[in-house]
């Protein structure tokens, strides 16, 4: 049957199993948009081009669903670049659908006219700019297919206007023309390797495992739980790996690296096996790569071959998926007891726990805990970049993967309230909660009107410390207390701001209130910002100084009531 | 260390553009790059002359590999593959020195290509030794203007793995 371009794209993402899509129209994707509404495809109109993809990226993230983003040509597209890397960055699928000016404009300056093809190729795993119709069938296939395959991650699909309302013809059931050769699929892991994991592992004293964000993605969360505790080994989770492992286990150590517990920072140096699944050994986490676990063999298993000794020499490098090499495992591994080690790792957690001073002031790790105590962790929860996020890393307990999404690798801030929204759009059966900070908030916040629009029952805690909380740890710690351009004194009312999109807000300044508020936040039907005005003085620790070893980690100042 | 990599890609537009990005966004440092077709009209050979610290050449093959247009990578080492390069030079010489001139190129087995008056233009293919000491054995003259296509590459084939060619 003859049909137009965008309506073949329709068709394809639907046969693709994609449900959803979030963007803004305008003048080079109209045609595209016509036949959206046409084709009855649920869409959510946004307020920006960037909410629109941290929306599609949460959706992904809590679903392991992949989402369209729409956009128009030009400012439209280019405003997707800092979600798309975003998601490149953490390797979360998405499909970009960008209008272009029609082909014979190409090329002119036309108006609205952007090169999103250049500009989206580092921001990518792959993009297309198609010229005919008749490729869109086998783009918007191989689109869905490269992103959601192998690593995950983002890709585009440019589509100029002339050939979205182009006919051709189209046959559902025909293999896909045009179609570029397929991506390499994935070797099964070497089964020597894995041998020599195995073998590593029974010769060593004091493994840990450091379990990534490939362990959900891959969904390897009940191998990996079998694994660690048939051979008893204590886990250390990325921040993006969070889930990955029962926070509540007792072999839990929490995150490593920068902002993570002393006792994972410890195991971390002291272990002599070292075993990385899913984690590509960010310098957040590894700190002074010369200084990185120092004592022990590191195991890499990584479905990316280029992760593989990137940036921290491995001796065992397995390369595969990490649910097939931890099922391979699991069918190998002898029960062991390791109690001298575990004992070691246990009086480290007793000796060095995560804390925090009381003064009487609203302290953001309490808004935290309480947040944990009322959902019991089994909420989603969403962070921005920040103070805040940190700290919901290290206080918030999840006990199952896709419940905790933040922006890691490229530290976007504004992801938070965008994602969150997504989040609930792709778990609709979940609580989502949200914990910003005022700077991040602030920097997509228009989003609320989406919220309000389609009464998106999402929670907003807002840690409100009136400065760039990050920045002015920094520049406390490290550049003699000159706060530099880091400090909003006239912040406006987050709480009205919420009112005036029609958002239930609350003001709170009250430490006695924290949690009546966020009782009453989590029974409101509909979308609630709280804007907690916490200590703007509070900071994260531990810390391991950028540049400097794991080793070298400062740990909290004394309390006041320890002083 | 010196490494070249010979690319086997989907032959369309923006692959290059996928290729050399990856060189600019990763910092990896490019010496030559050079692209023509192969006897696959879908395929186009990109010939890359990059130089870095051993682990950053395995990365570089990586990193190219997962390029979704790339078909296949090669690590040409230096002293197991046939290199060329071609040469255009102008070569600042009047009617009196051009004899001279002349017999310097036939020793590189260079071809003369343009002649005016004050210079003479020469063609020249080799690997990029015997390219550098020409251009050295025509400084003296003054060279005015040069253009090379960087260096593309094969490996050797049928010979024995221990073999060890001279050039």
């Amino acid at each position: 049957m003859e049909m137009t371009g965008a309506q073949i794209a329709i068709e394809e993402l639907k046969a693709g199993g994609v449900e959803i899509a979030f963007g803004i129209p305008g003048g080079a994707i109209m045609p595209f948009y016509d036949d959206l509404l046409k084709a009855n495809f649920k869409h959510i109109l946004t307020r920006h081009e960037q909410g629109a993809a941290h929306m599609a990226d949460g959706y992904a993230r809590v679903s392991g669903k992949v989402a369209v983003v729409v956009a128009t040509s030009g400012p439209g597209a280019t405003n997707l670049i800092t979600g798309l890397l975003t998601a490149q960055m953490d390797s979360v699928p998405l499909i970009a659908v960008t209008g272009q000016v029609a082909t014979p404009m190409i090329g002119t300056d036309a108006f609205q006219e952007a090169d999103i093809y250049g500009c989206s190729i580092p921001v990518t795993k792959y993009n297309w700019l198609v010229k005919d119709a008749r490729q869109i069938q086998g783009v918007i296939r191989e689109a869905i297919r490269v992103a959601t395959t192998g690593r995950p991650g983002p890709v585009l699909v440019d589509i100029p206007k002339d050939i979205q309302t182009a006919r051709t013809d189209y046959n559902p059931q025909a293999p896909a023309k045009g179609a570029l050769p397929a991506v390499r699929q994935m070797p099964e892991a070497d089964a020597k390797a894995i041998e020599k994991l195995m073998e590593a592992l029974e010769q060593a004293e004091r493994p840990v495992i450091l379990a990534g964000a490939g362990i959900i993605k891959a969904g390897a969360a009940a191998e990996l739980a079998r694994f660690a505790r048939h051979a008893k080994i204590p886990v250390i989770n990325t921040l993006l790996g969070m889930g990955g492992f029962p926070g509540t286990d007792p072999l839990f150590l929490g995150m490593p690296g920068m902002h993570g517990t002393a006792y994972a920072n410890f195991a971390l140096c002291e272990c002599d096996l070292l075993i990385s699944l899913g984690a590509r050994f960010d310098d957040r986490v590894t700190g002074k790569v010369s200084s990185f676990c120092p004592k022990a063999v590191i195991a890499h298993v990584d479905i990316d071959d280029a992760e593989i000794g990137k940036r921290v020499k491995t001796h065992i490098p397995v390369l595969g998926n990490v649910r097939e090499v931890l099922h391979t495992l699991n069918r190998q591994v002898k029960p062991t007891e390791r109690r001298a080690w575990l004992d070691q790792v246990e009086a480290w957690k007793r000796d060095y726990p995560l804390q925090y001073g009381w003064d009487g002031s609203i302290k953001p790790q309490y808004v935290i805990e309480q947040i944990q105590e009322i959902t019991g962790g089994e909420g989603i929860y969403a962070t921005g970049v920040g103070q805040h996020q940190m700290w919901a890393a290290q206080f918030l307990r999840f006990n199952e993967p896709r419940a905790f999404i933040s922006s890691g690798g490229l530290g976007t801030m504004g992801y938070g309230l965008p994602a969150s929204i997504g989040a609930k759009f792709g778990r609709p059966d979940k609580e989502v909660w949200l914990i910003d900070g005022d700077g991040s908030f602030a920097m997509t916040l228009v989003e609320l009107a989406t919220a309000s629009m389609y009464n998106v029952p999402i929670r907003v805690a807002i840690l409100n410390n009136a400065f760039l909380g990050m920045v002015r740890q920094w520049q406390e710690l490290f550049f003699g207390k000159r706060y530099s351009h880091s400090h909003y004194p006239t912040n406006p009312d987050f709480a009205k701001i919420a009112e005036g999109y029609g958002v239930k807000g609350f003001s709170v300044r009250d430490v006695d209130q924290v949690r009546s508020v966020l009782e009453q936040a989590a029974e409101h039907d509909g979308p609630v910002v709280m804007d907690f005005h916490v200590n703007p003085e509070e900071n994260v620790w531990p810390m391991v100084p950028a540049g400097a070893g794991n080793d070298e980690m400062q740990l909290a100042p004394p309390s006041p009531e320890d002083a | 260390m010196r490494q070249i990599y010979s690319i086997l890609v989907n032959n369309h537009p923006g692959v290059l553009s996928h290729v050399a990005g990856l060189f600019t966004r990763r910092g990896y440092n490019i010496e030559s790059i050079a692209a023509g077709p192969t006897e696959d009209s879908e395929v186009t050979r990109i010939s890359i002359v990059a130089f870095g610290e051993p682990h950053e050449l395995e990365q570089i093959a990586k990193q190219l590999r997962k390029l979704y247009d790339v078909r296949d990578v090669q690590q040409v080492p230096y002293n197991r593959s046939v290199t060329r390069e071609l040469l255009l030079a102008t070569i600042l010489a009047g009617p009196e020195k051009r004899g001279e001139v002349f017999q310097l190129a036939t020793a590189f087995g260079a071809n003369v290509v343009s002649i005016s008056d004050e210079s003479v233009t020469l063609e020249a293919s080799g690997n990029d030794q015997k390219i550098r000491t020409l251009l050295k054995s025509f400084e003296r003259y003054g060279i005015a203007q040069v253009a090379r296509t960087g260096m593309i590459a094969l490996p050797y084939t049928g010979m024995p793995s221990d073999w060890e060619p001279l050039a």
